[in-house]
């Protein structure tokens, strides 16, 4: 009887995993120029489906498969952001996908896997279920890199991302095995126990800790441990580099904030100093360094790279309100990523799709729509109000603030200053650059769709932050009631 | 001698240590990159086995089931990307994995 309440507490989990077999049955058995038309489909309705199964179940906290399962509104906060980009992903990739025929079935069932593995990750309560979850997002990932198997560039990205992904899980596997032999436990709850009733922590641990922080700023592309991520954003088809820049960026970070503000709640002096050198590198390199870009996709690479190293302010203030204002940052964050992929989408000319800054010439007059979306997602990527980004980075350091680092919000706020040039700089090539090649037409209603209810939510942001606020808090707080 | 803990985790930073410097000093081949990859996590199984069987915990040795499980899929993967790659480029070595800079 027990063994049937913990599958209910992991429904939407397994719901999405059985849809998944299901699809890949079913894959099999349509016709070749079917199937990718019914298995996406048929994966951005159980995504939704699954949105719906977090909605509505049961609220508070439960704990499930003997602890090593925890389901939260912390957990449920997130899970609907990936669920949702997951699903917008594969409705903004559909064309382009087709295109560089990439559409085989298992694209989308291996983007569920992926998400399936994130899911797993936020929802941990043990070092071995974070692992686990960890690597089934990882290896579906690394797949997906490789997805375009005639392209060099795409193997390539696939052959750099595994090498570097599975260095960075070693560490972050070694990092458990010290915890585990100086902690004794690898439950989370145990954890928190041991690290609190500790009168000094031992070397053993602090090392365990340090490793396993390596790992996950290996996942959050956090600097120096990021060099791997320009080149697989640039390599990847970019469909897939929109899932990349969108969801394991939110999940990797999730953990972050559920390891660091839960079981190593006791050791937050150590950790800090760590969060806030990675979060000030990330910064100041990402700004630095994204100013000589010339394609648009090593740009957003940079550019996310700057957006961890802001969320990772919040991390580094270690309160309740920096937590707050992580959660409110990767929601807003995941919508800015998706508008501007899917105008990255829609940009091609004669049919192929091209991916230099400087094609991007003379939008403003070609294409008015698309470039006022693009615009509105650049200014608010570089923070300007009144648009939804200026929020996100508004909480960031008002959090830093409150928490005494000041230093650390002043560095944000100059490294926000250099990095608005480079988002200006696209601004600039669309409206007042003469007209290049012009680029095609947009085709495809739900991309125009998804184009168009992106940038409202950034522009109408600001009519009532409430909104996200009020449920990006009551999820940080589930994890300071104790 | 007696064979105690400190023992067996000095092994396995050895062998770990072995494992990360084979990827960042290796200028040969990728398939010796996938090697030191293995060597990491089995340097990590030693260390969660030595700390069970010192806990007297058996949550270590599950947990090495795991990695070895997990180790598997991971070699499986990296192997069949690196074929994918060796047809579109006709080679593997590492410092010909350079059409992106980075």
């Amino acid at each position: 009887m027990n063994s049937f309440v913990d599958l209910l507490i992991s429904l939407p989990e397994l719901f999405l995993v059985l849809t998944a077999m299901g699809m890949m049955v079913a894959g099999v058995y349509t016709s070749a120029g079917k199937a990718y038309t019914l298995i996406s489909n048929a994966a951005v309705l159980s995504l939704f489906g699954a949105i719906g199964l977090v909605l509505f179940a049961k609220t508070g906290t439960t704990l499930a498969f003997n602890d090593l399962f925890i389901n939260d509104g912390f957990a449920q906060y997130i899970k609907i952001i990936l669920l949702l980009a997951a699903a917008l992903v594969i409705l903004i990739g559909d064309r382009a996908v087709r295109k560089i025929k990439i559409a085989h079935f298992e694209y989308p069932i291996l983007i569920i896997f992926a998400t399936i593995g994130m899911m797993l990750m936020v929802s941990a309560n043990d070092l071995m279920s974070l692992y686990v979850g960890l690597e089934l997002q990882s290896l579906a990932l690394y797949v997906v890199a490789a997805l375009n198997r005639d392209s060099l560039r795409s193997s390539e990205a696939g052959l750099k991302y595994f090498v570097l992904g599975a260095l960075s899980s070693g560490m972050l596997l070694y990092g458990c095995s010290l915890i585990y032999g100086y902690a004794g436990t690898t439950s989370f709850t145990g954890l928190e126990t041991a690290v609190a009733g500790a009168s000094n922590i031992s070397l053993g641990l602090l090392t365990g800790l340090v490793f396993l922080i390596v790992g996950l700023a290996f996942k959050v592309a956090a600097v120096p441990f990021h060099m791997w991520t320009p080149d697989v954003y640039e390599g990847a088809p970019t469909p897939v580099t929109a899932f990349f820049a969108a969801a394991p960026k939110v999940a990797s970070m999730a953990l972050f904030v559920r390891i660091t503000m839960g079981p190593f709640q006791g050791m937050a002096d150590q950790w800090q100093q760590i969060i806030i050198v990675l979060s000030i590198l990330s910064m100041v390199l990402a700004a630095l360094a994204a100013i000589s870009q010339t394609n648009i996709k090593r740009l957003m690479a940079y550019s996310s790279i700057g957006h961890a190293g802001y969320a990772l302010i919040g991390l580094g203030a270690g309160t309740k309100q920096g937590t707050t204002a992580i959660l409110i940052y990767l929601a807003i964050y995941i919508v800015m990523v998706i508008g501007t992929f899917a105008c990255i989408l829609c940009m091609k000319r004669k049919g192929n799709s091209v991916e230099q800054i400087n094609d991007l010439a003379g939008l403003g007059k070609s294409h008015p729509a698309i470039a006022a979306a693009l615009l509105l997602f650049m200014f608010s990527m570089a923070g300007i109000p009144p648009l939804a980004g200026f929020f996100g980075k508004l909480y960031i350091f008002l959090a830093a603030i409150e928490a005494e680092l000041y230093s650390l919000a002043v560095i944000g706020v100059l490294s926000s200053v250099v990095g608005s040039f480079y988002y200006l700089r696209i601004v600039k090539v669309m409206y007042f650059d003469n007209l290049s090649d012009e680029l095609d037409s947009v085709t495809g209603k739900r991309i125009s769709v998804i184009i168009s209810l992106c940038a409202l939510t950034i522009l109408l942001f600001f009519l009532s932050p409430s909104l996200l606020v009020d449920s990006a808090s009551t999820a940080a707080s589930v994890l300071f009631e104790k | 001698m007696e064979i105690t803990l400190g023992h067996y985790l000095g092994l396995g930073a050895v062998l770990f240590a072995l494992g990360l410097f084979g990827i960042f000093i290796n200028r040969k081949n990728v398939i010796i990159i996938l090697m030191s990859i293995e060597l990491m996590l089995l340097a990590v199984n030693i260390n969660f086995v030595a700390f069970s069987t010192h806990l007297q915990n058996l949550v270590g040795q599950v947990f090495a089931l795991f990695v070895l499980t997990v180790a598997a899929a991971e070699a499986a993967i990296g192997l069949a990307i690196l074929v994918v790659y060796y047809r579109n480029r006709g080679s593997i070595a590492v410092e010909d994995i350079n059409m992106m800079k980075g």
